[in-house]
């Protein structure tokens, strides 16, 4: 409850800046998003330009982290790679922390028999293994874009909705609410002007410490191919590409991985410190 | 105990019809039918018409989901029109594999990962304690697929000391232990870190204890207050959320089984959604489901055995 | 009369807190003789606990002892390094802990626990330290040992919980045993009993046992010298009848006088001390129980006063204690 009020606050933001990590990742984040921004103006070469002659280059002043098998400058490649990561995982977190937050004010504050429904179906989703739900559903669909986010977003909203509604039921109960009841205020005003704003602040801080398993979700499935597909760049068809030609230059495969690493735990490190400054109960999620 | 068993068990079993039911809704609701979407586009109406008998689509889709339940309960997962072979007997003979890599994977983080946290505890407060957060921290948040291609690199490509593919011969223990011990640990390592935060939080709460003041005040020396007192009682949430580790491990074996090209449930699935290979992938969500819910259901039991204050309220 | 066999010597103990430092027990001079029982009796907050804890040399992490000395055996145990600390623990002064329950490891069977508090005793084989561990609970009064030893402390009664705590507690027959609110837990059939039980273990300890309680009752039952501390500090020390009988005190007469046990006959209300304890931060100068005294005079708000001899064995902390 507390967490909106101390969004707005400046302590809490002097609180992060004195959390080296906080910081660490806050940088980290910084420059990925940047990367992300300004692609065209940052990357030195054409993502997709292929120059077969200079296929597996190693690091050098012209490009700066090489060239994969066709040639084309990784660098490039990663910095454009970002665009996709951040673009896809903020869509995914975005939308499933929308429908979850509607799913969960439904079924905190709707009729019994909905919010049991409700429960029924992200316990289901929620107690699959994530991979096997999102393997089927591709199956389904087919490998794209699209159901890559559908798939993400299908996945995290169980999280979300279950939480919001927790929050919603103990909200609902609580005294100020009841006051609102009593003094004959409409349903949708009680939403919004209470439950509302109560319930966004964690809600943002979760969805903020689920982007680096999201990214990880998207890198993972787009190296097994379901993701993003070639030749748009993204660090996990980078990765993928490195990994086939591991023995011609294993100089590729550790370049690619990186980002990765460094957007994970960037992301990581920011989340925790948000989530040690406004909420320090909230749990770091894990894949499942 | 037993209500309280049946009524999980009864919750776990609702679970998977639910799943099953909604996957095939999604099959059906969607434009084009499995046997399409397996054949593509060069797809002849003879082929597709043949496929379809076979894989008994001609009939009424309530049949069809009474058949999938019908012959799910008697063990049989469905046919693969491509390999000819069942479904049920495809998965049971890498799951053995894919299990193995498993339990490989989250015993080695249980071990690793309860004397990191242990370690924490006995340093609290100092910089070896925040060392181990920040690298607690980095294991739970690095990719697994990324620390796989990298010991890959490392220990296959460059050292040479472990074996880069495969999961080891037939019939030879010891290569199939080496096998095993870059994915192992490239799955194992995310959970490493998070039981080693979960033993820190947890023990710090039991040292605060009464009987913990109790067994100091006896004299007891302070390993033996750590390990025989505190952490007997740290370890029960860390059991409880094992299980959900193992969920998460089989997770991780898709893709770090495809790195190490690692035979097992992760390849085969995702050979099979290359393919679109419905009745496979569909049998393999179904036993992974099933399995994931067994172990879950059992830790939740077990955790009740663990406890004896939860076994008594179960009890009551 | 024989020699201390522990003194606690101008001890005192704060705690760090947000507000300052907590002046928890403030020059606390007392001692238990051999074959003696004495009580500490005062209400929540006079620093008893601190001191109970200070005996078995576990005082809380952000505990620093500000002054003073426990003297045990001829050396000061606060002093000692841990592992010497650790010797004393269990075999020399061992602790009857209030609230058994939460005092024994919930998930360990207790005859695992009661073998394990045998620590000192290296030497000794498990199957001893067992049939020892039987022994004692076949003392405190517990049916059937053997079975009982393989139970949780959940799965006792509270009245069993306790006599399993002083079971513990004599395992190492340890020369001073320190009682912390031992009958606080119980109901009153409960208490009677485990007092009987005390009573009976007095006459055949011929070490020291000290008494810590808010229950007067108690000390009156069990004591032989009662030590009385209000707010950090003993303000009154004496024989059990004196203290009883010749109160010199004003804290030490209220306490009496709310003492249900004392009233002849049936009152609406529970008489209480009206006040609050002083705040244990910044200490009024003067008497710390100026503010709650009825007798209170002038010096007492600037003059502290101090230990008065009222009578053989007999001092309180008032300056109108011979008044």
């Amino acid at each position: 409850m507390s967490s909106v009020a101390s969004l707005h606050s400046r302590s809490v933001w002097r609180t992060l800046a004195a959390d080296p990590l906080g910081l660490m990742g806050a940088t980290l984040v910084g420059l990925f998003v940047l990367m992300a921004l300004f692609a065209p103006l940052l990357a030195p070469y054409d993502p997709l330009k292929i120059d077969v002659a200079n296929k597996f280059a190693g690091a050098s002043l012209k490009h700066l982290a090489g060239t994969d098998q066709l040639g084309r400058d990784l660098l490039s490649r990663i910095i454009y790679g970002a665009r996709t990561a951040l673009g896809i995982s903020l869509l995914a977190t975005g939308l499933a922390g929308a429908i979850g937050l509607l799913l969960g004010l439904i079924a905190g504050y709707g009729p019994r028999w909905l919010d049991a429904i409700l429960v029924l179906c992200f316990d289901s989703v929620s107690s699959l293994p994530m991979i096997m739900f999102a393997l089927a559903v591709i199956t389904v669909l087919g490998p794209s874009v699209t159901t890559l986010v559908l798939v993400i977003v299908l996945i995290s909203i169980p999280g979300y909705a279950r939480f919001i509604r927790a929050q919603t039921l103990s909200l609902a109960r609580s005294d100020f609410i009841m006051a609102e009841r009593v003094m004959d205020a409409s349903h949708l005003r009680i939403i919004l002007r209470h439950l509302l704003p109560n319930v966004i602040g964690q809600l943002l801080i979760i969805l903020s410490m689920d982007i680096p398993v999201v990214i990880m979700l998207e890198a993972g499935l787009s190296y097994l191919g379901f993701g993003v597909r070639p030749p748009t760049p993204s660090w996990g068809n980078i990765l993928y590409d490195g990994y086939v030609s591991l023995r011609q230059s294993p100089f590729m495969v550790v370049a690619a991985g990186m980002p990765l690493v460094l957007a994970t735990l960037g992301f990581t490190f920011l989340g925790e410190a948000l989530r040690d400054a406004f909420d320090p109960r909230l749990q770091l999620k894990v894949l499942k | 105990m037993l209500n309280y068993a049946i009524k999980r068990i009864a919750l776990a079993l609702l679970i998977i019809i639910v799943v099953m039911l909604a996957m095939y809704a999604m099959v059906f609701l969607l434009p084009g039918d499995p046997a399409t979407l397996a054949l593509g586009p060069r797809a002849t109406p003879a082929l597709k018409q043949e496929l379809q008998i076979r894989m008994g689509l001609d009939q009424p889709v309530y049949v069809q989901i009474w058949n999938f339940f019908r012959n799910a309960v008697t063990g049989d997962l469905g046919y693969d029109v491509w390999s000819k072979r069942p479904v049920a007997e495809m998965i049971l003979e890498v799951f053995p594999k894919t299990l193995f890599l498993g339990v490989v994977a989250i015993g080695g983080a249980l071990v690793f990962g309860v004397a990191l946290g242990c370690l924490a505890v006995v340093w609290r407060n100092t910089w070896i304690d925040r060392l181990l957060a920040i690298l607690s921290v980095s294991m739970i948040s690095i990719p697994s697929f990324v620390i796989a291609i990298y010991l890959l690199l490392i220990f296959a490509v460059w050292l040479g000391w472990l074996p880069a593919i495969g999961a080891g011969e037939a019939g030879d223990p010891w290569s199939q232990l080496r096998a095993v011990i870059l994915p192992a640990f490239a799955i194992g390592i995310t959970w490493v870190g998070y039981i080693a935060r979960l033993v820190r939080a947890a023990m710090l709460e039991v040292m605060s204890a009464n009987h913990i003041r109790t067994a100091r005040a006896f004299g007891l020396p302070e390993h033996k207050v750590i390990t025989r007192y505190a952490l007997r009682l740290a370890i029960i949430p860390t059991i409880s959320i094992l299980a959900v580790g193992f969920g998460s491990i089989l997770s991780s074996a898709v893709f770090v089984e495809t790195v190490f090209s690692r035979p097992g449930i992760g390849t085969l699935i995702t050979a099979a959604v290359q393919k679109r290979n419905f009745p496979v992938v569909m049998g393999t969500v179904l036993f992974m489901t099933a399995f994931y819910l067994l172990v879950v259901t059992s830790a939740d039991l077990l955790m009740a055995r663990l406890d004896p204050r939860v076994r008594d309220v179960f009890r009551g | 009369m024989s020699e201390a066999l522990v003194s606690v010597e101008d001890l005192s103990i704060s705690y760090a807190s947000e507000a300052g430092d907590v002046q928890a027990l403030r020059h606390a001079n007392l001692e238990a003789r051999k074959g003696e029982v004495i009580g500490i009796v005062g209400e929540s907050g006079c620093g008893k606990s601190t001191l109970a804890s200070a005996f078995i040399n576990l005082v809380a992490p952000n505990a620093k002892v500000t002054s003073g000395a426990i003297r045990f055996q001829g050396k000061d145990i606060l002093k000692l390094l841990e592992s010497q600390k650790r010797q004393i623990r269990g075999r020399h002064i061992a602790m009857i802990f209030q609230d058994p329950m939460m005092a024994f490891n919930p998930v360990l069977p207790l005859g695992e626990q009661l073998i394990d508090f045998q620590e000192h005793r290296h030497d000794v084989p498990r199957s001893e330290k067992r049939a020892r561990a039987t022994a004692m609970l076949e003392r405190v009064g517990i049916p059937d040992p053997a079975y009982n030893l393989g139970r949780f402390v959940h799965e006792l009664s509270g009245g069993m919980r306790q006599r399993v705590a002083i079971a513990a507690a004599l395992l190492m027959t340890p020369e001073i045993l320190v009682a912390d609110e031992p009958t606080t837990a119980l109901d009153v059939t409960m208490e009677a009993q485990i007092i009987h039980l005390l009573r009976e273990l007095r006459s055949d300890h011929d070490g020291a046992i000290i008494v810590i309680t808010h229950h007067l009752g108690l000390i009156g039952e069990l004591c032989d010298r009662v030590y009385v501390m209000y707010a950090g500090e003993v303000v009154e020390e004496g024989r059990t009848e004196d203290i009883y009988h010749n109160p010199r005190h004003p804290y030490t007469k209220a306490l009496i006088d709310c003492d249900p046990a004392h009233l002849d006959e049936p009152v609406a209300f529970l008489p209480t001390i009206p006040g609050r304890l002083p705040d244990l931060v910044a200490l009024p100068s003067g008497c710390s129980f100026a503010d709650r005294c009825p007798i209170v005079q002038e010096r007492c708000r600037t003059t502290s006063p101090r230990m008065i001899e009222t009578g053989p064995q007999h001092r309180a902390r008032c300056h109108e204690a011979l008044r």
